[in-house]
C-alpha cells in the first residue's frame, strides 16, 4: 500500500427523494507517472490509482479508468440521483492491488 | 560563489524533473504509443465520430502549471467519455462511465500536461453515436525553475 | 480564463536576465482589484490588500496577497476547503496530533489538548524562544517531541512536519500576522532585514529586486507576487504537494543561481522574520493554494 493513503469525501448529509446532489472526492496519492527518472537516471516505477468506482446502494453511480495523467492527489466532482435513503461506497483500486474504500450515508425525506 | 556548471544544469531542470522534459524524452524509449487517431477508433470501434455538438470539455486556456490543469466533460446522455491528451507521452487520461445513478452525464478531474496541445474527449452516446470535441490549453513555464 | 493582474505581453518573452535587465527599477505592477479571499461560501473572507506596515515606509503603501497574481482556477482551488488539496494534509497534521508516540507516551493532545488550542501561533511565527534564540514553528514542534514526548525530531521539509505546521497554520487563518520585530527579535530581524536586500547567486538578485521592484511584472510566462508568507505552508501546484517556507526561499536563492542556506538555518530563521514582518496585517491564509 502507499503511504499516506486518505480518502475525503464530501455528500450532503440530507437530499430529498429522487434529488441531483455533487459529490466532492479527494485522495492523497503520489500517482507516480512511470515518466520520471531518479537521480541516478533510472525510471522510477509506475505506481499509481488506477480505477475509481462509486456505487449507491449497490447501484453504479461513476466508474473512471485512471491513467498516470491524473494529478498528484486524484480529485473527482460528479453528480449522482439518490432515490432513498442510503450509502455510497467509494473505492480507489491502486496499482500495487490495494484497495482504499470510503462510505457515506445520506438521508432522504 | 562557488559554482559548478554541473550543479546549474542540475538546478535547472531539477523542476522539470517534476513534469515536462522527461515525459518527452522518456516517450521514445517505449514502444511507440497509440495515436490519437488509432485511441478514438478503438473507442468508437471505427464510427466516425461528431465534432463539436452535443459534447463540452472545460479546460483553462493558460494553465499556470501543467501538473495540476482542472478540467470538465459533459455530454448529455453519454454512457462513456474518453478524455485524451495528445501532447502527453501517453495519451488516454480517463475514461468517465455513468451508471444509472449518474446525475448528469458529466464529471471535473484535475490532470497533467507535458505541453501546450488540444486536449480531447469523445462521448459514447445512447443511440451508439460518437461525439468529439477539444479544448486547446497552453501549458506555461513558471518564472521560478520552471 | 481571466487574472486580476494587468500585463505587458512583450515581457513574457523576456527571460531573467533579459527582464533584469531590460526593466527600470520600481516597474512594479499594482493588482486591479483586491477582492478578499471567499472561502467555503462566505464563511471565511480574508483580505488580499491591507496598509504596510510602518517599517516599509518608501517602499509599499499596500502589502498584498500572493493570491492576487495567481490565474483564476489557482485561485479556485483555495476558496473550498474541500477543493484545496492543502487540507487532506491538514487532516494528516491533526491525526498526527493526536497519535501517541515517544517514550513519555504522550501525543500534542496529551499537553495542548484540541489542536484549535494553536490559534494565534501562527500569526506570531517565528518568535523568540525564552532563552533568547529565534525559531521557526518546526523549532518549537520538535522541541515538543524530543523533550516533551521524548520522541524522535521530525525532518524540517518531511511531510509529517509540513502535515503538522498546516494542521496548527489553519487554526489562526483568517487572523493577522503580527510577528514581534523589536526587543530580543530586533538583531534577528536587522539579519533578515540585510539578507533580503542582498543580491546573491550569478544572477545578482536580492529577494527585493523581484518581489519588491517587480511584483506583479512577467518573470517569463509568471507574475512575480510580493513574496509575502502569510499563505504558508503551501500546496504548491508545481510540487503537488505542502510546501514549507525555508523551501521556498531555497528555491528563490538556487534559482539566483547561487548556493542556498539550509532548510533550518539561522539564516532562513532570521529571513523568514523579516519577510513575515513585510506582510504584518496580511490575514494568515495557511494552507493556500499556488502554482
Amino acid at each position: 500500500m502507499a503511504d499516506n493513503v486518505k480518502p475525503r469525501v464530501r455528500v450532503p448529509k440530507t437530499a430529498s427523494a429522487g434529488e441531483v446532489i455533487t459529490i466532492k472526492t479527494l485522495i492523497s496519492h503520489q500517482m507516480e507517472s512511470g515518466q520520471r527518472k531518479d537521480k541516478e537516471g533510472n525510471v522510477i516505477p509506475r505506481s499509481i490509482i488506477n480505477h475509481f468506482s462509486v456505487t449507491f446502494n449497490g447501484a453504479p453511480v461513476i466508474d473512471v479508468e485512471m491513467e498516470p495523467a491524473i494529478s498528484t492527489n486524484p480529485y473527482f466532482e460528479f453528480e449522482a440521483k439518490v432515490p432513498e435513503s442510503g450509502e455510497f461506497v467509494f473505492r480507489w483500486q491502486d496499482d500495487d492491488g490495494s484497495v482504499y474504500e470510503d462510505k457515506q450515508s445520506i438521508e432522504v425525506s | 560563489m562557488k559554482i559548478d556548471r554541473r550543479d546549474v544544469l542540475v538546478s535547472g531542470a531539477s523542476a522539470a524533473a517534476l513534469g515536462i522534459l522527461p515525459w518527452a524524452a522518456l516517450a521514445q524509449d517505449a514502444e511507440p504509443a497509440k495515436t490519437l487517431d488509432e485511441l478514438i477508433a478503438e473507442f468508437t470501434g471505427g464510427v466516425e465520430a461528431t465534432e463539436g455538438e452535443g459534447i463540452t470539455l472545460d479546460a483553462p486556456e493558460i494553465a499556470e502549471n501543467g501538473n495540476t490543469v482542472p478540467i470538465s466533460v459533459e455530454a448529455e446522455g453519454a454512457s462513456e467519455i474518453l478524455v485524451l491528451a495528445p501532447g502527453n507521452p501517453v495519451l488516454p487520461v480517463a475514461t468517465f462511465k455513468f451508471g444509472e445513478l449518474a446525475g448528469k452525464r458529466a464529471a471535473s478531474t484535475r490532470i497533467r500536461l507535458a505541453q501546450t496541445q488540444d486536449v480531447t474527449a469523445v462521448a459514447k452516446l445512447a443511440d451508439g453515436k460518437f461525439v468529439r470535441t477539444a479544448a486547446n490549453v497552453k501549458v506555461t513555464i513558471g518564472g521560478c525553475g520552471g | 480564463m481571466t487574472t486580476t493582474i494587468r500585463l505587458n505581453p512583450r515581457a513574457a518573452m523576456a527571460s531573467v536576465f533579459a527582464l533584469v535587465l531590460s526593466l527600470p527599477a520600481m516597474a512594479e505592477t499594482e493588482p486591479e482589484t483586491t477582492d478578499p479571499i471567499v472561502i467555503n461560501g462566505g464563511e471565511i473572507e480574508l483580505p488580499t490588500a491591507v496598509p504596510a506596515p510602518d517599517h516599509l515606509e518608501g517602499a509599499f503603501d499596500q502589502v498584498y496577497s500572493g493570491w492576487l497574481f495567481r490565474d483564476s482556477e489557482t485561485q479556485a482551488m483555495q476558496l473550498d476547503d474541500f477543493e484545496n488539496p492543502g487540507m487532506i494534509f491538514v487532516d494528516q497534521g491533526i491525526d498526527d496530533w493526536n497519535t501517541i508516540e515517544g517514550e513519555a507516551g504522550k501525543s500534542c493532545a496529551s499537553c495542548h489538548e484540541g489542536i484549535e488550542s494553536m490559534k494565534g501561533v501562527r500569526a506570531v511565527m517565528p518568535k523568540v524562544n525564552a532563552e533568547g534564540e529565534l525559531w521557526s514553528m518546526e523549532d518549537y514542534i520538535n522541541d515538543c517531541r524530543t523533550n516533551r514526548m521524548q520522541a524522535e525530531a521530525l525532518d524540517w521539509n518531511g511531510d509529517r512536519m509540513k502535515n503538522m505546521t498546516a494542521a496548527i497554520s489553519v487554526q489562526s487563518r483568517g487572523m493577522p500576522m503580527d510577528v514581534a520585530i523589536d526587543g530580543p527579535a530586533k538583531p534577528y530581524w536587522e539579519q533578515g532585514k540585510e539578507m533580503y536586500y542582498t543580491r546573491y547567486g550569478q544572477l545578482e538578485l536580492a529577494c527585493a529586486n523581484c518581489h519588491e521592484d517587480h511584483y506583479g511584472d512577467w518573470i517569463r510566462a509568471d507574475h512575480l507576487s510580493q513574496g509575502m508568507t502569510n499563505g504558508f505552508p503551501v500546496y504548491r501546484l508545481k510540487q503537488a504537494a505542502l510546501v514549507s517556507q525555508h523551501n521556498r526561499f531555497r528555491g528563490c536563492i538556487r534559482d539566483t543561481r547561487g548556493e542556498t542556506f539550509a532548510m533550518g538555518s539561522d539564516e532562513f530563521r532570521a529571513l523568514e522574520l523579516y519577510v513575515a514582518s513585510r506582510g504584518n496585517g496580511l490575514p494568515v491564509e495557511g494552507v493556500s493554494v499556488r502554482h
